[in-house]
C-alpha cells in the first residue's frame, strides 16, 4: 500500500483489519514522515520507541480479534498531556525537564484502545495563543500556503502542532485541547475538523490546566467520521475529574446518518461582524445553503449577548490561569532560576517565574491576578462571570425554541502570516471571536473545512450544538461534510 | 482605565513575577489597553444575574473520605529541580 499516513482512521481501522497492512507498517510510515517533516515544526518530542512498542502490541490484538476501533492507529499527543516519562512541558520553559510519572486519563483511555503515540506536538505556551507563535519550542507552521508564495502561515493556535500535524498527513489524528477556540480555529486554518465537546465530556485530568472551567479535550481529524471513532475513545467519566459528566458515551459513528431533514438550524446575526471578509460571509452563506439543501429549516436567530464573550473571557480565564499557574514556583517540577548570594524563597519565586514563564503568559497571569485583587473582584471577575450566565442563558433561549444547530464562520479570517509585529495582544485575542461564545456556554462545537479562499487557503464553519448531544451535532457536520466536499489538501514543499 | 507604574509594579509583585523596573511602564500600557477591552462589560445590565459558578447544572460526586493512594515519595520528587533527604529543597524561607 502506498501512502499508508494519508489514511483516514476509518480507512486504516478497516485496512488493519482485513490484513491489508500493520499497525508496525503505518506507524513506521508516519514516523518516516515525521523525520522529514521538521520544517513544519509540528512534533517537538518524537517517541518512536514508544510508538513502535505500541504498535507490536495493536498488531498482536488485532490478530485476536475483537480489537477496539483505535487499535494500532498512530496518533500525535498535544504536549499539553501528561504522557507518562515523556517530556510534557505546556510548550513552557518553566516546565523544562519535566516528564510525568502518570498518564493523563484521556491519553490512558486511547492507548487502552490500542493506540499509538508518534510523540507530543507543538502549541502555544500554556495553551494560551492563537498562533502557536507563544511556544517555547519555536512556530509550528502550515502546511498551506498561499499558492507559490512561500511566507510561512500559522496553523493557527493553540493546538497548532496538532493542526499541522493531521493536516501534512504526518499522524492520523492528534489530541487538541480548546479553553476559547483552540482546537477548533487551527483545525480551520489548516482544513482539517476539530470538536470541542461539552465541557465534562472528556476528563481533565492530567491535562495541563489553563482555565479550568472552560478546557475540554477533543480530537482533530481528518474528517468527521474519524472525529466521531476517536471521541468516543477520549469520552467518560472519571472519578479523578469531579466535573467530567457521569453519562453513558453513545457510539458517535453509528449515530452519523447524513440525515438532518426536519432539523432546526439557527443563523445568529450577531456573528456578522463588522470588516468581516467577503468571503467568509459568502461562505457562511453557502453553508446555510448546503444544509436547507439537505432537508433542514434554516432559522434566523439572535444570541444577544454575543459581543461581550470575547471581554468575559479576557477576565475569566486569566483569573484561572492565574490561580493555576500558582504551582510553577520551582520548587516541585521543572525550571528553578539560579539564585544570587543571600536571595530568599521570595527571590526564587519571581525570578524563577520571570524566567520560566513566556511574556503571553506572564501578561495573563498578571491581568488575572489583577481582576481578583481586592477591591477589583466584583467590578472585573463577578461581573464577568454574571455576563457569563446571561450568554449561557442566550443559547438555552434559542435550544428551547426548537433550535437543533447553530451555524457560524469559525474564525474571521484564514490563516495568517507568522512573525507579524503583534503591538496590541488585544488584536490577537479577536481570533476567538466566533469561538469563544461556546466554551462560556460549556456547548460542543465543531469545526468543519468547508471550502478555500481566493489565496488558496481554507476556511471553515462552526457548528455548535445542545449540550451533550455530540452524536446529533456530528451528524450535522457530517451532512454539512458531504455536502461542501472538500477534499483540498496543501502541495507538499517540506 | 488606566494602570500606573505603581499598580503594573503590585500586580507583578502579587503574581509573583519579577518585572525589571524599566519594563514597568510598557507593562502598565499593555495592562491599560486590556482592561479598556474588558471595560465593554460595563455596558451589560447585569441587575439580578447570578454569576456563573457551573457551566452544566451537575451535582458534583462525592467519595468517602479515605486515603486511595499513597506510598511514592520517590516519583513525587522525581521532577523536584532540588530534592534531598525525601524532601524538596527550597531556600531559607523564615530569618
Amino acid at each position: 500500500m502506498t501512502d499508508l499516513t494519508k489514511l483516514k482512521i476509518s480507512e486504516a481501522r478497516d485496512a488493519l483489519r482485513k490484513g491489508d497492512v500493520s499497525s508496525v507498517e503505518l506507524t513506521e510510515a508516519c514516523l518516516a514522515a515525521i523525520d522529514k517533516a521538521d520544517a513544519l515544526g509540528a512534533f517537538v518530542h518524537k517517541t518512536p520507541d514508544v510508538a513502535m512498542d505500541q504498535a507490536k502490541s495493536a498488531d498482536d490484538r488485532i490478530k485476536a480479534g475483537g480489537a477496539p476501533d483505535l487499535c494500532g492507529i498512530p496518533l500525535g499527543i498535544k504536549d499539553l498531556f501528561c504522557t507518562k516519562g515523556v517530556p510534557s512541558q505546556a510548550a513552557s520553559a518553566i516546565l523544562n525537564g519535566f516528564k510525568p510519572e502518570y498518564e493523563s486519563t484521556v491519553t490512558s483511555q486511547l492507548f487502552d484502545a490500542g493506540s499509538v503515540m508518534l510523540g507530543k506536538l507543538n502549541m502555544d505556551e500554556f495553551a494560551m495563543g492563537s498562533s502557536n507563535e507563544t511556544s517555547t519550542y519555536g512556530n509550528a507552521i502550515n502546511p498551506w500556503r498561499r499558492g507559490n508564495d512561500d511566507t510561512a502561515l500559522t496553523p493557527g493556535g493553540s493546538s497548532g502542532g496538532s493542526a499541522s500535524a493531521v493536516a501534512a498527513d504526518l499522524c492520523l489524528g492528534a489530541t487538541g485541547t480548546d479553553t476559547g477556540g483552540s482546537i477548533r480555529q487551527p483545525a480551520a486554518f489548516t482544513g482539517i475538523t476539530g470538536i470541542k465537546p461539552t465541557y465534562g465530556r472528556c476528563s481533565r485530568w492530567g491535562i495541563v490546566a489553563f482555565a479550568s472551567s472552560l478546557d475540554q479535550a477533543g480530537p482533530m481529524t481528518k474528517d468527521v467520521r474519524d472525529a466521531a471513532i476517536m471521541l468516543e475513545a477520549m469520552c467518560g467519566h472519571d472519578p479523578k475529574d469531579s466535573t467530567s459528566a457521569d453519562l453513558a458515551v453513545p457510539n458517535f459513528e453509528a449515530m452519523l446518518t447524513g440525515d438532518i431533514k426536519g432539523k432546526t438550524i439557527g443563523i445568529p446575526r450577531e456573528y456578522r461582524m463588522d470588516g468581516m471578509p467577503d468571503e467568509i460571509e459568502a461562505l457562511w452563506a453557502e453553508g446555510r445553503k448546503m444544509l436547507e439543501d439537505a432537508g433542514a429549516v434554516i432559522k434566523d436567530i439572535s444570541l444577544p449577548h454575543t459581543k461581550y464573550a470575547l471581554p468575559a473571557y479576557y477576565v475569566i480565564a486569566p483569573a484561572e490561569a492565574s490561580s493555576n499557574l500558582a504551582r510553577y514556583d520551582g520548587v516541585r517540577y521543572g525550571h528553578r532560576a539560579k539564585l544570587a548570594q543571600g536571595d530568599g524563597i521570595t527571590e526564587m519565586y519571581e525570578k524563577t517565574r520571570a524566567e520560566g514563564f513566556g511574556p503571553e503568559v506572564q501578561r495573563r497571569v498578571m491581568v488575572g491576578t489583577y481582576v481578583l485583587s481586592a477591591g477589583f473582584y466584583d467590578a472585573y471577575y463577578n461581573r464577568a462571570r454574571k455576563v457569563r450566565t446571561l450568554i449561557k442563558k442566550d443559547f438555552e433561549d434559542v435550544f428551547a425554541q426548537g433550535v437543533d444547530a447553530i451555524l457560524t464562520p469559525a474564525t474571521p479570517s484564514s490563516a495568517f502570516e507568522l512573525g507579524k509585529e503583534h503591538t496590541d495582544p488585544v488584536e490577537m485575542y479577536l481570533n476567538d471571536v466566533f469561538t469563544v461564545t461556546v466554551n462560556l456556554a460549556g456547548l460542543p462545537g465543531i469545526s468543519v473545512p468547508a471550502g478555500l479562499d481566493k489565496q488558496g487557503l481554507p476556511l471553515g464553519l462552526q457548528l455548535i450544538g445542545r449540550p451533550w448531544e455530540e452524536g446529533d451535532l456530528l451528524n450535522t457536520a457530517y451532512a454539512l461534510e458531504q455536502a461542501a466536499g472538500f477534499v483540498a489538501k496543501p502541495t507538499q514543499w517540506w | 482605565m488606566s494602570i500606573d507604574i505603581e499598580t503594573a509594579a503590585r500586580v507583578a509583585k502579587l503574581a509573583r513575577i519579577r518585572v525589571e523596573d524599566d519594563a514597568l511602564p510598557a507593562l502598565a500600557q499593555e495592562f491599560s489597553n486590556i482592561l479598556g477591552f474588558i471595560e465593554q462589560l460595563n455596558e451589560v445590565d447585569v441587575e439580578g444575574v447570578e454569576p456563573m459558578v457551573s457551566v452544566e447544572p451537575m451535582r458534583l460526586k462525592r467519595r468517602k473520605d479515605g486515603v486511595t493512594d499513597g506510598g511514592m515519595q520517590d516519583k513525587i520528587l522525581s521532577n523536584a529541580p532540588d530534592a534531598r533527604e525525601g524532601f524538596f529543597a527550597v531556600p531559607k524561607v523564615v530569618e
